[in-house]
């Protein structure tokens, strides 16, 4: 019961509207909020002590120190008006990593609509040829959106795939083509040597490419995020991250040590299981949610 | 993580050995690391208090031992305090009945399906028939994948094309394991958010309607502080009778495990371990703890003194 209440605090519920005194208690309350987010402990006690240095002893409004925690992470998430790097000529190539069960295959079909949607050519390549039938599922969505898909024999080389895929964006002078990946754990040597070795394969039929590589995070994910970002990063030189299932209850918090960290951009986020599910990453509106009940 | 917690503990409370008991004093840098070691971990912060306080009342005034070290000491308390937590442990899967029906359900992608053929490949290994039942009629290719799962165990996989209605597919696959001598029915439910109403309903239809002899809840280890949340959902609806946390083979802390367990208080199970269909593991509950404290090997730790 005390769980759920303390869950379900609104940081606006910790002050009457003749305000609060800012004290230990107080302060504690506001570390709980910011944990709940996930950001992690380190982010969150930077923010309590800047709190306690600059208002303790005071008697303090909701508004104060929301906009304060609010306009702090906001201006931390800025990032650049295009979520995707266009290439210059020919067609862009995406490229989408991620630890298994994030969303990838899900966020892809979401790309792939929000492309079509604005008059652009998609190819998909089914890079999972790995898991149990991770092809058929982006060949439904590829019928579902019109899409061209490329795949290949269960348990064949993903990188052959991934060179067939942009051969076919090629030859059909497609605007986009967005390569799928079986999901990984970072820790996955192997694995994560594979990621290498389709970017080079990328890399050999077009200069440049991939144009992006977007690591999918899920928002449930908590402190294994950061390793995640790392992990991938090193591997595949990710560009941006899309962050999924934040319809749920989840807050998706990692990213903001993650963004202070690596400076790896939020470009998507998923809310939702349909392609249509899928928005372009706002700061402001991301960093009011945190901190929002749900 | 390991050598950090150890290390700090140990410049923290260095002084305190063989100076008399533990006391709130004394403890508070101590027990401040132990506290951020398990936020770090993903333990959900209520959870942490929690559990704090426990850990503190526990260790107050407990002489602190000459021949022992007082980070030692303490992290023996909250050692043993998170065994306690996480306990007490029952891997069983009690499959006495002819048929035995058990339900998997929790979050999108949390691996509910992988371990269905594992839970599959575990009962055939026992002698045992298994019926996976595609239930997931939402997940483009759901289907496909689970008969791809059972066909790589063995086991049998009831579908039926077309269908709309995941509860006619159970019931009617309830029916055709009575008929066809199967002794375990475990029906793979689609992922689905704690919060979205209808298909918690249509969960809780399946349950009611079926009557499953055992529901797990399938946990993503890498999940952090919304454990708590999902928990707490899927058992007010399910009355949950056990809990099984994957992907447990990355370097995730798996603190969520000590939520999930805080809000349910229902069995660990298993843990995930691969994605392969022997990467089932039964559930230690020594060997999580030390996991979740960052410490690969806490009792030798422990025990050295
Ligand atoms: N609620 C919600 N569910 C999502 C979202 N994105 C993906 N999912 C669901 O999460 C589950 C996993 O999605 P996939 O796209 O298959 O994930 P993946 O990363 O490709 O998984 P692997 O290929 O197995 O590693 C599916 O049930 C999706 O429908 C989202 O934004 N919100
Ligand atoms: N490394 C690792 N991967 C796992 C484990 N269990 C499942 N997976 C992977 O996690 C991803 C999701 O697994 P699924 O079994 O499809 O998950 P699900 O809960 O059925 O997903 P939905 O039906 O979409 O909700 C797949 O890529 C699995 O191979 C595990 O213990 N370790
Ligand atoms: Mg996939
Ligand atoms: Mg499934």
């Amino acid at each position: 019961e005390k769980t759920r209440r303390l869950l379900n605090t609104d940081i606006r519920d910790l002050f009457k509207a003749e305000g609060r005194l800012v004290d230990e208690e107080l302060l504690d309350e506001i570390f709980a909020i910011l944990i709940r987010t996930d950001m992690g402990a380190g982010p969150a006690n930077q923010i309590k002590d800047r709190i306690a240095r600059d208002f303790r002893g005071r008697v303090v409004h909701t508004e104060d120190i929301l906009k304060n925690i609010q306009d702090e992470l906001a201006g931390l998430m800025q990032q650049d008006k295009e979520p995707i790097k266009m290439a210059a000529q020919g067609p862009t190539v995406i490229l989408v990593v991620g630890v298994n069960g994030a969303g990838k295959t899900t966020s892809i079909a979401k790309l792939t609509r929000w492309f079509i949607d604005q008059g652009n050519s998609v190819v998909l390549g089914a890079g999972d040829t790995f898991r149990a039938a991770a092809s058929e599922q982006l060949s439904i969505w590829a019928e579902r959106l019109g899409a061209t898909i490329i795949r290949g024999e269960a348990g064949s080389d993903p990188a052959s795939v991934a060179f067939r895929a942009v051969d076919e964006g090629l030859k059909l002078n497609a605007d986009v083509v967005i390569i799928d990946t079986a999901g990984r754990l970072q820790t996955q040597k192997n694995l994560m040597t594979q990621l290498d070795k389709m970017r080079r394969v990328i890399g050999k039929k077009i200069e440049d490419a991939p144009h992006e590589v977007l690591l999918v995070l899920d928002a449930t994910a908590g402190q294994n995020g950061i390793s995640q970002a790392k992990g991938f990063s090193d591997a595949a030189q990710c560009t941006g991250i899309v962050l999924t299932k934040l319809d749920g209850t989840a807050k998706g918090g990692v990213v903001v040590p993650i963004r202070k960290e690596f400076q790896l951009p939020v470009k998507f986020i998923g809310v939702g299981e349909k392609p249509e599910d899928l928005t372009r990453f706002d700061p402001e509106a991301f960093c009011n949610a945190l901190f929002a009940t749900s | 993580m390991f050598a950090s917690l150890q290390n700090n503990l140990q410049s923290a409370l260095k002084t305190l050995r063989g100076k008399g008991k533990l006391s709130e004093a004394n403890m508070r840098d101590g027990l401040r690391m132990v506290e951020e070691a398990l936020i770090e971990a993903d333990v959900a912060y209520p959870v942490v208090k929690d559990f704090m306080a426990h850990v503190s009342e526990e260790a107050l005034g407990q002489q602190v031992l000459k021949s022992l070290n007082p980070d030692q000491q303490l992290v023996g308390v909250v050692h043993k305090q998170l065994i306690e937590l996480l306990g007490p442990v029952d891997p069983s899967l009690k499959l006495e009945k002819d048929v035995t029906v058990l339900m998997m359900c929790g979050l999108q992608g949390a691996g509910k399906t992988t371990t269905c053929g594992k839970l599959a490949r575990l009962i055939g290994k026992e002698g045992k028939k298994a019926l996976l039942v595609a239930a997931d009629l939402q997940r483009p290719a759901a289907v496909q994948q689970l008969h791809v799962v059972g066909d790589s165990v063995g086991a049998k996989v009831y579908s039926e094309e077309g269908a709309k209605d995941p509860i006619a597919v159970c019931q009617n696959a309830v029916k055709y394991a009575r008929e066809n001598g199967i002794n375990v029915v475990i029906l793979d439910t689609a992922g689905r958010l704690a919060i979205d109403e209808e298909l918690m309903e249509q969960l809780k239809t399946i349950d009611r309607k079926i009557g499953p002899d055992q529901c797990f809840l399938v946990v993503d280890g890498m999940t952090g502080q919304d454990a708590v949340n999902s928990a707490a959902a899927f058992n007010d609806a399910l009355e949950l009778d056990g809990v099984i946390m994957t992907k447990l083979d990355g370097d995730a802390r798996g603190g969520a495990l000590l939520s999930v367990k805080h809000v349910t208080g229902v069995p660990i199970k298993f843990i995930g371990v691969s994605e392969h269909m022997d990467g089932l593991e039964p559930f230690y509950a020594d060997r999580m703890a030390g996991r979740i404290l960052g410490m690969g090997d806490v009792l030798s730790m422990v025990e050295m003194a």
